[in-house]
């Protein structure tokens, strides 16, 4: 009785319990379960199908299943549920399908490296964050070199681009003779593109390229490819360069030292295989497969779609034509179909005798499908934009990429996230397909191991495994959009 | 510092190299220009290689193999095919194939993916958690994984034939597939259908003079029973009246198999239930948002105005959930349609599997059958949505 009596200064009374009835597990349950005749039958109708479902789902799954078993006879023997002995006994192949046993361990730094590399792009309070991205900017040339193998070049010439080209070009003062950007992004995409292109000649198409430098001998070509380099880390050590000039040295010397070495084939003295044993990519699968497509296709196929959605807004006509027929064709047709088209057709289309590695032909028609997909997305982004946006920035006397970049493609990108992850999830579901053309992707890597007579029968268990990886990395990738999606939303909430 | 400023009319641009890259239309001009060239230069390249190629190898473009004998047989087909019919057959059997799992799939989601759907949104916590989780899981696995678990299931847990389960002697499940009774139509059964033409017809004709009488005297009409005893009704009492002319050969067990009555094969259903099982969940995400979308001012405005719930919900809601609810969905049914592709997994005769698969190994013909395959799924597409683009274009918001 004496808290009824007691006076409080206003603001100071402290908080009551609800009353009975208002709170609580009752309460909760009545709101939620049995508010109205009809909830009540379908709440019950719905636990008795729970009831049927999840005792023998549960069983199957953990507690009458086999986890280590020599043969199906000796699972069944064992116990009635799932046989995940099976699994256990592949989950090497599972993992990396055929890479040579003694070599699993750069599939595993790999996949360390690109965790890391992960973390400063998902993460924007990781300690140090600058500096991580640029190795960030440098792991693609790195996991390049572990998976494949060589001499290394690459991954030198990664670390080069990451650790000297990207800095010079993002941290250069932006002087009077720039006027207000320089548009640093094209110079970094044109090194890339430089490099990946001749890069990737040199290993995938067995034409080689000969220019007729072989004569220069060794020592001299190892000379020029220093001095290259040399020159390209210039900027970094000679403050008094004006932006502009800095930016463009340092990726121009870039490109050239990248396109001397493929074409000059410098090695210091090591052959290609000397490093690292070089391992065909017919021998990648599982698992890491599907990361390898999965993870190159969305990084490839972002800035790729992003062009291709400018373009099907361009007010030039053709590019707008050549984009809009682009997306509507890959989108109209199926991906199964056109990785046959890569992998039956596309030989026709390049010079008689050039062979041209399976994985990069079915890499590029993903990257393609999924890129037209996210134009569409990115498309939907740019047309929320009002015009007054663009407007605006004409006014400002920005240029069109000044515009895009800097005015409308950041709201236009942020509101279109949750489309970019989905169809991010969607290009990492349908690694699956290539299976049908003969990559031993894990749904290939499991329907080999099927036809094992000590094993037959076991379908389930294999594409409950296969479902379940499946589930957690699209899972992930779906709850991560969310929090992107609430961190990034700035303006008000119409609720 | 007051100067007067002159206004003149500005400067008559005069043409100069100069000015090609400065001022922008003449900018854009150029990089069209280079553009078609650029794409010209990359067409006649390709082009030069597949002549060289064809050259090369001896190979004569053409699709007159398409007259061959195909000479491989296709155990699910609608239209009469054997190992002598040609692969023009063939492509004709796996065309109708693929619009047949495409249309019972598209059908089949779209009936449990709004039920999902609607279920989501429930009040009841435990039945809206458990379409989450279905949603969740089911959206987040590759749908080949979906075709290949389900087929799976099929062939490895359903009994063999001698043990099939047996529903009413006349339905029976086993691992080479479900056999049912099929009709067989008598001869007096085109007056039944006649009749349900008729009965369509005078509904939808009956429905359109309701509107008008509405519309001028504000009387309303029983439209729904109407509709309802023209379409249903009208075909069973012909159907009654012309002394039911229609049989059912119910399939028996004979031999190794069952024999009469239809077979849905372990194929076609494998891939009608995963792909109907996984576009449902996208389609439930689609109807979720088209229906929380809808203002919730909406709905207490018509109540305000005196509407019943199930008005509200028919009048003001629903009409304007599927306006957001239709362009969504159309997609969802070309994706139904595409992945109908990946019948190949499992041996389900599309027209991927015949035309672009069988045939092409054995003719060779790499370039003609997968041009005739690109060529199908594209003016699937096509149709697709622009039937579904008609639709929206009727529901559409009219503006100003």
């Amino acid at each position: 009785m004496e808290t009824a009596t007691r006076a409080y200064p206003p603001g100071e009374h402290p908080d009551q319990k609800p009353p009975i009835g208002q709170s609580g597990v009752l309460y909760w349950m009545h709101k939620n379960l049995f508010s109205s005749p009809f909830n009540v039958i379908l709440t019950l109708l719905t636990a008795y199908f729970l009831y049927l479902l999840l005792p023998p789902l549960f069983g199957w799954l953990m507690i009458d299943s086999v986890f280590v078993a020599d043969s199906r006879d000796h699972c069944r023997e064992l116990g009635s549920g799932a046989c995940w002995g099976f699994i256990g006994k592949r989950l090497g192949q599972f993992t990396y399908g055929f890479y040579p046993h003694d070599e699993r361990w750069r599939v595993v730094l790999c996949f360390a490296l690109f965790v890391a590399a992960c973390v400063p792009i998902l993460w924007d309070g990781a300690p140090n964050r600058k500096k991580w991205l640029y190795f960030a900017a440098a792991f693609p040339f790195i996991a390049f070199w572990l998976l494949i193998g060589g001499n290394g070049s690459i991954a030198a010439y990664g670390i080069l681009f990451a650790l000297v080209v990207v800095p010079v070009v993002y941290f250069s003062p932006i002087d009077d003779a720039d006027g207000a950007d320089t548009g640093g992004l094209t110079y970094v995409l044109l090194a890339v593109w430089a490099f990946l292109l001749i890069g990737l000649q040199n290993i995938f198409f067995s034409t080689d390229v000969d220019i007729g430098i072989g004569g220069l001998g060794n020592v001299m070509r190892t000379l020029i490819t220093l001095l290259l380099i040399g020159l390209t880390m210039v900027p970094l050590f000679h403050r008094g360069m004006a932006g502009k000039l800095r930016r463009q040295w340092a990726t121009g010397f870039f490109a050239l030292a990248a396109l001397w070495h493929f074409v000059g084939g410098t090695n210091f003295g090591f052959s290609s295989d000397h490093l690292l044993t070089i391992v065909d990519t017919d021998q990648f699968g599982g698992f890491m497969l599907t990361m390898v497509i999965g993870v190159t296709g969305i990084v490839v196929s972002l800035p790729l779609g992003i062009l291709l959605a400018l373009g099907r807004q361009s007010d030039l006509h053709i590019i707008r034509w050549v984009c809009t027929g682009f997306i509507e064709f890959i989108r109209g047709v199926p991906l199964i179909a056109l990785l046959f088209v890569a992998s039956t057709m596309l030989n026709y289309f390049l010079p008689p005798g050039s062979n041209f590695d399976l994985l990069l032909r079915v890499l590029i028609m993903v990257v393609l499908f999924s890129a037209a997909y996210l134009a569409e997305v990115v498309r939907g982004g740019l047309q929320a934009i009002p015009k007054g946006q663009t407007e605006a920035a004409d006014a400002m006397g920005l240029r069109y990429w000044q515009s895009m970049r800097l005015i409308v493609l950041p709201q236009a990108l942020k509101i279109s996230i949750p489309g970019i992850v989905n169809t991010f999830i969607g290009l990492f579901k349908d690694t699956t397909l290539v299976v049908i053309i003969g990559l031993l992707d894990p749904l290939g890597i499991g329907r080999a191991s099927l036809s094992d007579t000590k094993w037959q029968g076991l379908s389930t268990e294999v594409y409950v495994f296969i479902a379940i990886f499946f589930f957690i990395c699209c899972f992930s990738m779906s709850r991560y959009s969310i929090y992107l999606e609430n961190k990034l939303h700035t303006g008000h909430r119409e609720d | 510092m007051s100067q007067s400023i002159d206004y003149q009319a500005p400067p008559r641009q005069s043409f100069s190299i100069g000015k090609i890259w400065t001022d922008k239309r003449t900018r854009g001009l150029v990089i069209q220009l280079l553009a078609t060239l650029a794409i010209c230069a990359v067409v006649l390249y390709l082009a030069g290689n597949v002549v060289e190629n064809f050259q090369k190898l001896g190979k004569p473009f053409g699709f007159g193999f398409l007259q061959q004998e195909a000479g491989y047989d296709i155990n699910q087909r609608l239209v009469e095919y054997n190992s002598q019919s040609t692969h023009l057959r063939a492509a004709v059997v796996g065309i109708l194939n693929t619009l047949l799992v495409a249309v019972c799939g598209i059908i089949l989601a779209s009936i449990l993916g709004f039920i999902l759907g609607v279920l989501r949104l429930s009040p009841n916590w435990i039945v809206n958690r458990l379409a989450y989780c279905y949603i969740e899981f089911v959206r987040n696995v590759p749908v080949l994984v979906h075709i290949l678990l389900v087929h799976g299931i099929l062939v490895h847990s359903l009994p063999k034939t001698r043990q099939a389960i047996d529903v009413a002697d006349s339905f029976f499940f086993t691992n080479r597939g479900f056999f049912v009774p099929k009709p067989i139509m008598e001869p007096l059964f085109w007056l039944v259908l006649a009749a349900f033409v008729i009965g369509v017809v005078y509904a939808f004709w009956y429905r359109r003079m309701a509107r008008i009488k509405q519309a001028a005297t504000g009387e309303q009409s029983p439209v729904f029973w109407v509709m309802l005893g023209s379409i249903v009704g009208v075909p069973i009492v012909a159907f009654l009246l012309t002394g039911m002319p229609l049989a059912w050969d119910i399939p028996a067990l004979k031999g190794f198999n069952f024999k009469g009555g239809m077979a849905l094969r372990p194929e076609f259903l494998s891939l009608w239930l995963a792909l109907s099982l996984y576009t449902a969940a996208f389609i439930a995400e689609n109807v979720r948002s088209g229906i929380e979308a809808v203002n919730k001012g909406q709905t207490e405005a018509a109540l305000a105005l005196g509407l019943p719930r199930k008005r509200t919900l028919n009048l003001v809601v629903i009409p304007q959930a599927m306006r957001v609810i239709i362009p969504p969905l159309n997609s969802q049914y070309l994706n139904i349609t595409k992945n109908s592709s990946l019948a190949i997994a499992i041996g389900y005769m599309d027209i991927v599997a015949t035309i672009g698969g069988i045939s092409l190994n054995q003719t060779g013909r790499e370039m003609e059958c997968m041009l005739i395959v690109l060529g199908l799924y594209l003016t699937f597409s096509l149709v697709i949505s622009s039937v579904m683009n008609w639709y929206n274009n009727r529901l559409a918001l009219v503006e100003r």
